[in-house]
């Protein structure tokens, strides 16, 4: 029924479905990213670190290692498919002084991970300055080959656009049971990446605020399964 | 106060009787008392004499019995007394119910009012105008009747000291039905710190009858360690002995003229109606109980479907908009109703003196529960009450039959003893730091007090506190955002205080320890139009997010008293239509909060296993027992039956512990998870209160003969260790456990109306939490808090523990080649409970099946 454990590189590649984006075949994973083959570049969105501590400071003490889990989730991505250029597509920090409060342990882990690889960082609403101290490029987009990559999508059309912002869930029932969620919601025109941040929450797909985005109606959510994703129709979703 | 013997109440009568009531009472109460023709009961006049020795005391009487008359007489006596007192608070009363808070301040109006008394009683409740509050704070009554959640509230201010200080009595009602609580916890950490602030204070609990009176003296009393406090205790003599009745109805049937007719399975109840109403009819007042909200929509339709004399029957449950249920109260109060269909939501409360009939339809799940509900029907206390038992299905009839039997005896279910949970201390912590600054090492004494929390190791309170404080975490990266911080570190007065007024505010929004469920508003609209958030129809009530969730379009379901047809969902709100006639196709949801008791349990399973008792129970019930000893065999007292069989292309197994529900669904995940890793390859399974049924892809019972698999191991003590903790970590139960933890802890807070998502605003939500802190910090003292909470509460683990250690090697297993008459109700409920775990991974990969190839063929 279901494997467990991790497959190959190139098993992953041959047995996820892929993803046409203006003609760029792309890879969902199921971790929430997104795989490009042809650039070997891994794109994740809103990273949103520190967000704990962000609540922290307004006196809710949640628990401070989303930064850490959020990273530990990204190097085992990184690890496994080796990118030669990962993009944050903007929201990465959770606010200009996420920097100040993050713990010293993570913020060396994220300065080694963005000097071992070519690291893009697109700028947010949340971040608009990302730290220097982490390095990387930093863009407010990003073209390479068809595709634009941003954080907030533009009303359509927006041929090949890649953005996130809006942390995409989706909801479908089976035989009764509803299951909701993180997604990749695409037209194959453009697509839209799920929150990649452990506190980040998710706003579903069937919200108006998709429907300048994606106005045919006629969009896929490609939903996060423990270790496999799975398209589904528009017509099967449901809202929340 | 070392032990002391229950004192009877004739020593004290027998003084009244030889000297006069004069020489107890003052003459104003001697003349009120002989102007109604009455005279003082004796466990009255005990408290009186209790309170005069200064002693505190448990009060333990049967509705009727004058109880709330018999807690305020000793304060009503000294208020007469005192010449001109000085102002301040003088008793306070708390009350699990502000409805009941108000009604008791009504009844003791007219005696104060009659013996021309200066007294003044007011109530304080969420409800109190702002100003009134303020007011009371300034300028304190005599009197005051409260919720444990304003007590709280009251503690927080920085003036509880001179506001309680001259506080001479705590009179605490109900508390069989707050103690064993997280209000109750709440309560009693109250009840310490208003040791402190008023050492002279008396405490009088009224209760019911328990089954372990000592639990509740010991509530009543500061503890000290090593030494158990308990109070007096006075035992009223009980009321009549009840006359139970069990409504079986009888239908013609052309052989026997006629038979008594019993479902197989369901908890509706509608083959009794019309027997039901017949009954309503010839009484004057009845109430008619039910477990579940749905089974109280359906059987208030049920019974106006059969109104042709259009009495008038009112709905009552929690989640009815208050307007409404102050309106049935007050027609109830009134006298103009007939009947009230009604959950759990009046087994406490007002007495209605008109009640002369109790229904209660379906399990009476408990013994205490059953004497609570029937003790409802406000009767003289020489009068027996009368109350009518409905078993739904079969199975209901041995439990019905076993409560009964109980309610008969006047015996009570057993409490689980509780320690007090980690996540109310913590709220406790935080509004006593509100309320001035605390000494750690002073406040850890004043909490050990308190009796639930008696026990409290030193390391488990400074780690509260820390998470108090900073969330107290491993890394410590938040200390620069303390919620609580030194008065002065310079000059050594670490005394802790709010670090900001936002902290205090925070507290003072959050205070209590009921936390609903997220509920979403139900709307009526017309059918059919597309409704828009602007044109709002009328507001029937709410009802819980989870279940709306479930709905499609389409679906109708009964709420409110209608048939409704689910349009959508707008906001928080859900838009329902009036829907045609017909059977409602979301038939229900859960079964019902409270398991059957362990006490009812043990006698079912007697009752089951003793076929001389058979006799008792109505034809259709012992045919059907006398056809399981013939096609398989029945469960013996402490044996654990098991039956397997194959049905349709699935193989079942189903086994009978009679546990509760709870323990079953429990017993359910981690069994399914054994039989999963054995190949035996389950495919779900379904928990009733008595029984559980698995059904696998593999013959289960071939296997074990084959001795392929162990029944034995498979119901080993074990599986309550790691694949508990397996199961645990992806369960959706602990993560809702979490989320209360985490309100009531004062971790995040609760969501007000208006407050809710809109829409576009992406929050965190508490699931994401509990995923990061499960992974990096397992051994959190709010994870410990949740792991006690489920295992207690939603899990029942320690019941379940039990019984895998009673039936050890005492499992029979029965291959049969089909189904067996005791397995066919279970059969019946087959639901949509599945495998948790991968079954969501298979079920979503289902979805995709059909549509791989169009989302493939899209690219």
């Amino acid at each position: 029924m279901f494997e467990s454990g991790i497959q190959p590189r190139e098993d992953r590649l041959a047995t996820s479905p892929q993803l046409r984006v203006a003609g760029a075949m792309l890879t969902v994973l199921p971790e929430g990213a997104v795989w490009w083959e042809r650039e070997r570049m891994l794109i994740v969105a809103d990273l949103h670190f520190e967000k704990g501590s962000a609540f922290a400071a307004r006196g809710v003490a949640l628990p401070p290692y989303d930064t850490r889990a959020t990273l530990a989730r990204l190097q085992a991505l990184v690890s496994r498919w080796k990118p030669q250029r990962l993009v944050a597509l903007g929201d990465s920090f959770h606010d200009r002084a996420a920097e100040t409060r993050m713990d010293e342990v993570d913020a060396v882990t994220l300065e080694t991970m963005t000097q071992a690889i070519d690291w893009t960082w697109i700028t947010g609403n949340h971040d608009p300055a990302p730290p220097r101290r982490f390095g990387g490029s930093v863009h407010a987009e990003l073209r390479v080959g068809p595709l634009t990559l941003r954080h907030e999508p533009r009303a359509a059309p927006a041929t090949g656009e890649l953005a996130g912002h809006l942390h995409p869930v989706a909801a479908v029932r089976v035989r009764g049971r509803r299951l909701r969620r993180r997604c990749v919601v695409s037209d194959g025109t453009r697509a839209i990446l799920p929150a990649f941040g452990a506190y980040a929450g998710g706003l579903n797909v069937l919200d108006e605020a998709y429907a300048n985005l994606l106005p045919s109606g006629g969009f896929h959510a490609w939903m996060m399964g423990a270790h496999t994703v799975v398209p589904v129709a528009a017509r099967r979703l449901e809202g929340d | 106060m070392s032990k002391q013997h229950p004192r009877t109440d004739g020593e004290i009568a027998k003084k009244a009787d030889a000297t006069g009531l004069e020489s107890v009472l003052p003459a104003a109460f001697v003349t009120w008392f002989a102007d109604r023709g009455w005279s003082p009961r004796s466990h009255q006049l005990a408290l009186l004499d209790l309170a005069r020795a200064r002693r505190s005391a448990l009060l333990i009487a049967p509705t009727g019995a004058g109880k709330t008359l018999a807690g305020f007489l000793p304060s009503l006596v000294a208020l007469s007394e005192a010449p001109k007192r000085k102002v301040g608070l003088h008793t306070l009363y708390i009350s699990p119910l502000k409805a009941l808070a108000v009604d008791v301040k009504r009844n003791l109006e007219t005696p104060i009012a009659e013996m021309g008394l200066d007294v003044r009683v007011e109530t304080r409740t969420g409800d109190t105008p702002q100003n009134r509050r303020l007011r009371q704070r300034r300028d304190p009554p005599d009197i005051l009747m409260t919720t444990p959640e304003q007590l709280a509230l009251l503690l927080s201010y920085s003036d509880a000291g001179t506001f309680f200080g001259s506080l001479e009595c705590v009179v605490l009602d109900e508390l069989h039905a707050l103690a064993n609580s997280k209000r109750g916890d709440l309560l009693s950490l109250g009840l310490a710190r208003l040791a402190v602030l008023a050492p002279a204070m008396r405490r009088v609990g009224l209760s019911a009858t328990v089954a372990e009176p000592d639990e509740l003296r010991r509530y009543l009393m500061p503890q000290r360690e090593g030494y158990e406090a308990l109070a007096d205790v006075v035992i009223a003599p009980p009321g009549a002995v009840p006359e139970i009745g069990i409504l079986v109805p009888l239908e013609p049937d052309h052989d026997e003229g006629e038979v008594a007719r019993i479902p197989w399975s369901g908890h509706s109840a509608r083959h009794a109606m019309p027997a039901v109403y017949a009954s309503i009819l010839k009484h004057k007042t009845t109430l008619v109980f039910v477990n579940t909200r749905s089974q109280a929509e359906f059987v208030f339709q049920e019974l106006w479907r059969l109104n042709e004399d259009s009495l008038p029957i009112a709905l009552h449950h929690g989640s009815l908009s208050a307007e409404q249920r102050r309106k049935v109260e007050a027609a109830m109060s009134a006298g103009t109703l007939r009947a009230v269909v009604c959950t759990s939501t009046l087994d406490l409360g007002i007495d209605w003196g008109e009640v002369d009939l109790v229904i209660c339809v379906g399990a009476p799940k408990g013994a205490s529960r059953l004497a609570q509900r029937i003790g409802r029907a406000n009767h003289r206390l020489d009068e027996p009450s009368r109350a009518l038992l409905v078993p739904a299905n079969r199975f209901e009839v041995l439990e019905c039959e076993a409560a009964r039997a109980a309610a008969t005896e006047g015996a009570q279910d057993g409490q689980v003893r509780r320690t007090g949970a980690l996540d109310v201390l913590s709220q406790h912590v935080l509004g006593r730091a509100c309320s001035e600054p605390i000494l750690p090492d002073a406040l850890y004494d004043e909490v050990r007090a308190a009796a639930p929390y008696r026990h409290l190791p030193r390391e488990t309170f400074d780690r509260i506190v820390d998470f108090v404080s900073t969330g107290g975490y491993a890394l410590k990266s938040y200390d620069r955002y303390a919620r609580l911080r030194p008065m002065s570190a310079m000059t050594g007065d670490m005394r802790l205080r709010p670090a900001s007024p936002r902290v205090i505010q925070q507290y003072r929004m959050n205070v209590g320890t009921i936390v609903e469920a997220a509920m979403v508003k139900v709307r009526m609209v017309k059918a059919g139009r597309r409704p828009r958030a602007s044109f709002g129809g009328r507001l029937l009530g709410e009802i819980e997010e989870y279940f709306i969730d479930q709905l499609t379009p389409g679906d109708t379901f009964l709420f409110a008293g209608h048939l409704l047809r689910f349009e959508s969902l707008v906001e928080t709100e859900a838009y329902c239509s009036r829907a045609e006639s017909g059977d409602p196709m979301i038939p229900s949801y859960y079964g019902g909060k409270f398991p059957l008791s362990t006490y009812l349990a043990e006698r079912v399973r007697k009752m089951l296993a003793d076929n001389r008792l058979w006799a008792l129970l109505p034809d259709q019930v012992s045919a059907w027992l006398q056809m399981q000893e013939r096609r398989s065999v029945l469960p013996r007292a402490g044996e654990l039956l098991v039956e397997t069989f194959p049905r349709g292309d699935k193989f079942y197994l189903v086994c009978y512990p009679f546990e509760g529900r709870l323990a079953h669904q429990t017993l359910g995940m981690l069994l399914t998870r054994r039989l999963d890793r054995a190949g035996v390859r389950p495919m779900g399974f379904i928990a009733s209160e008595y029984a559980l049924a698995i059904w696998c892809l593999r013959d289960i019972g071939l296997m074990a003969e084959r001795r392929e698999i162990y029944l034995s191991d498979l119901f080993g003590e074990d599986m309550l260790g790691d694949d508990l903790d397996a199961w645990l970590a992806e369960s959706s139960l602990l993560k809702r456990t979490f989320r209360d933890c985490a309100i009531i802890s004062g971790l995040i807070e609760r969501r007000f109306p208006g407050q809710e998502k809109t829409g576009r605003q992406v929050t965190f939500s508490s699931d994401l939490i509990y995923n990061v802190l499960r992974e990096h910090e397992p051994d959190h003292i709010l994870l410990q808090a949740t792991m006690a909470d489920a295992a207690t509460g939603l899990l029942d683990v320690a019941r379940l523990g039990d019984m895998l250690k009673r039936v050890k090697h005492r499992i029979t297993l029965k291959r049969l080649d089909r189904v067996s008459p005791l397995a066919v109700p279970v059969l019946l409920d087959i639901g949509k409970e599945a495998v948790g775990g991968d079954t969501n991974e298979f079920l979503l990969s289902e979805a995709a099946d059909s549509l791989i190839k169009e989302a493939t063929q899209l690219v």
